[in-house]
């Protein structure tokens, strides 16, 4: 990617921003809950009317929409996301102490996923046709067919109750509370990446180059991974910042089957407890996210590709 | 040999599949005749209790018929997941025709709104606006509506770009074709097939996407009959009644298993690479 390039996606990112903004606010400002009747019930003390009218009045909310979207917005731009009704704290608190918990259990997914799915999406290409070639597509079938969180369930029901090999709660977010549901989250993921891994390196055994490479009499290994392997690499390396984007929204189901402390987790109670700060602040993160994960996965083909190089170059 | 008999023979795969989805859509419609017991009356003495001869599946915390649950829960997944591509389907292609169709003004902002939505992880947005709406099943499908609709669009758009300069098309327009009549017997029939073949390969998908928001509580509200729902509120007696969790599941994923091998095999029968 040009300076120039990264300079329009900066750009578009900021847009698309905006947009996400608005979408958001806009949304909470049609929802049918009383904010405020709703921070209150959660402190538990429901005032009389005259209480609730003054609060509505401090918080802005009886004032037009598009001067309270500008006065969100002004703040947000200057780092001050509001404070959750909820929970009472500052939501860029809130927000900061579960994206780390998040990131940690996506990257173990991603981990294990890798490690399976790259494996497996070779030899079945390789193999394409023979049984094992059947057996792991027919895996793979069960796994996208499966709901994740019934995969969590299941294996809770397994290996912690029946088995007992491991919690089923506790409070840390260690390793062991984080074993479970990372395998949960890569079974399925497993599933898709393996398709999509034997489809790009089907692609690639059948280039010409190839036969050339084995008329030149080199191993079958030596042509699979010194060759055809990092050639495949760039269509999955997309396939993979996009996944990264799905993990994260996958974690929502998953953390909450597990009671794991991440993001996820506290959208869903942000969500329930119409905590509308909180909602438009987790948004608006996973977003930015999101994007600077894809943007960063477009900027990293560079390296991996060198015919964007001598694009570049000429 | 006659002519379905050929067809069969053919495409077995989908045949096979094709009857196991309307086994599926006929135990939906006839499921008042099949159920041994209402799916909605609760017997509290029999609460909880484990598959046996008299509740082949159990009964949950309310001593309702697990099996019974089930069958009707077939008929809110199906009726929902319809209903949902419909709608996507309708929504994204109308937009995307529209987009590709007119171009200028109305093509950037329909397609701009559309990379917006499509530069986000869809189920965040989802869970967002069913928990901002409301939880309700019509809820949860709007949310899921709203996420999903521009992949048909971006579709539906490149397909009639890649037509509206061919000869035929002008000759419609030049003949005195009006606006609505190029749109409906030139735009959309071109685009029709290949838009219905990816809404075919993705009922499964929004079943599981609509079971995930059943599940986390924005979908479906008790007493209906919902697998997700149904796996939620199983999910707190998995000690002690696992037969609550596992036997929804089972029923998911057979539907879905079903629905997706019959887009794959449709698919695979209408690609026009693939002949």
């Amino acid at each position: 990617m040009t300076k120039k390039a990264i300079f329009q996606r900066l750009i578009q990112i900021i847009i698309v921003l905006f947009g996400i903004s608005f979408l958001t606010f806009g949304l909470t400002y049609l929802a049918p809950g009383d904010p405020v009747r709703a921070m209150y019930a959660a402190s538990g003390a429901v005032p009389n009317d005259e209480v609730i009218e003054a609060t509505r009045t401090a918080m802005g909310l009886d004032r037009p929409f598009y001067i309270q979207y500008f006065t969100w917005l002004k703040n947000i731009l200057s780092g001050d996301f509001g404070v959750s009704y909820s929970l009472s704290q500052s939501v860029l608190t809130i927000l900061a102490s579960r994206l780390w918990p998040t990131l940690k259990l996506a990257l173990f997914a991603m981990i294990l996923m890798l490690a399976f799915s790259i494996p497996l999406g070779m030899l079945t290409a390789v193999k394409n046709g023979k049984a094992i070639d059947y057996i792991v597509r027919f895996l793979t079938f069960i796994g996208i067919s499966l709901p994740s969180f019934w995969i969590g369930l299941i294996l809770i029901y397994i290996v912690a109750l029946k088995l007992q090999l491991l919690p089923v709660m506790s409070t840390d977010i260690g390793f062991k509370k984080m074993i479970l549901p990372a395998v949960t989250l890569a079974i399925s993921m497993t599933a898709t990446y393996t398709r999509q891994v034997r489809a790009a390196v089907l692609e690639e055994l059948h280039q010409d180059y190839v036969i050339g490479a084995r008329t030149r009499g080199l191993k079958e290994s030596a042509i699979l991974w010194k060759h055809v392997f990092p050639n495949s690499l760039l269509p999955l390396v997309t396939l993979f910042g996009l996944s990264f984007g799905s993990l994260l929204a996958g974690t929502t189901v998953v953390e909450v089957v597990f009671s794991y402390p991440g993001l996820g987790n506290l959208a869903v109670q942000a969500v329930t407890a119409m905590d509308y700060p909180l909602i438009q602040g987790y948004v608006l993160w996973i977003a930015l996210i999101y994007m600077v994960i894809n943007l960063l996965v477009d900027i990293s083909y560079e390296f991996m590709d060198p015919r964007t190089k001598a694009r570049m170059r000429s | 040999m006659t002519k379905p008999a050929s067809f069969i023979k053919n495409h077995r795969l989908f045949s096979v599949f094709a009857f196991l989805a309307l086994c599926v859509i006929l135990i939906a419609i006839f499921a008042p005749y099949i159920v041994p017991y209402d799916p909605y009356t609760s017997v509290k003495s029999e609460a909880i209790s484990a598959p046996d001869a008299d509740h082949w599946l159990g009964t949950d915390k309310l001593g309702r018929d697990l099996f019974s649950r089930i069958i009707y829960g077939i008929r809110t997944t199906l009726r929902s997941a319809f209903i949902l591509v419909s709608c996507i389907l309708v929504i994204g292609s109308f937009l995307g025709i529209a987009a590709g169709y007119f171009g200028g003004k109305i093509d950037t902002l329909i397609m701009r709104i559309a990379d917006m939505m499509i530069a986000f992880p869809g189920l965040v947005l989802a869970i967002a606006i069913a928990g901002i709406l409301g939880p309700s099943l019509t809820n949860a499908i709007i949310a899921i509506t709203a996420v999903s609709w521009p992949k048909y669009a971006r579709l539906a758009r490149s397909l009639v770009l890649k037509i509206k300069n061919r000869d035929f098309v002008a000759a419609g327009r030049l003949s005195g074709g009006s606006t609505g009549h190029m749109l409906y017997r030139y735009m959309l029939p071109m685009t029709v097939s290949t838009l219905i073949i990816t809404a075919a390969t993705d009922i499964g998908k929004m079943m599981l996407e609509l079971a995930a928001l059943c599940f986390l509580g924005f979908g479906a509200q008790p007493p209906t009959p919902e697998w997700g729902l149904m796996m939620n509120e199983g999910r707190l007696y998995l000690q002690t009644a696992p037969w609550l969790l596992i036997f929804p599941g089972l029923a998911m994923f057979i539907t879905v298993v079903i629905f997706n091998m019959l887009g794959d095999s449709l698919r695979d029968i209408l690609d026009p690479r693939k002949q």
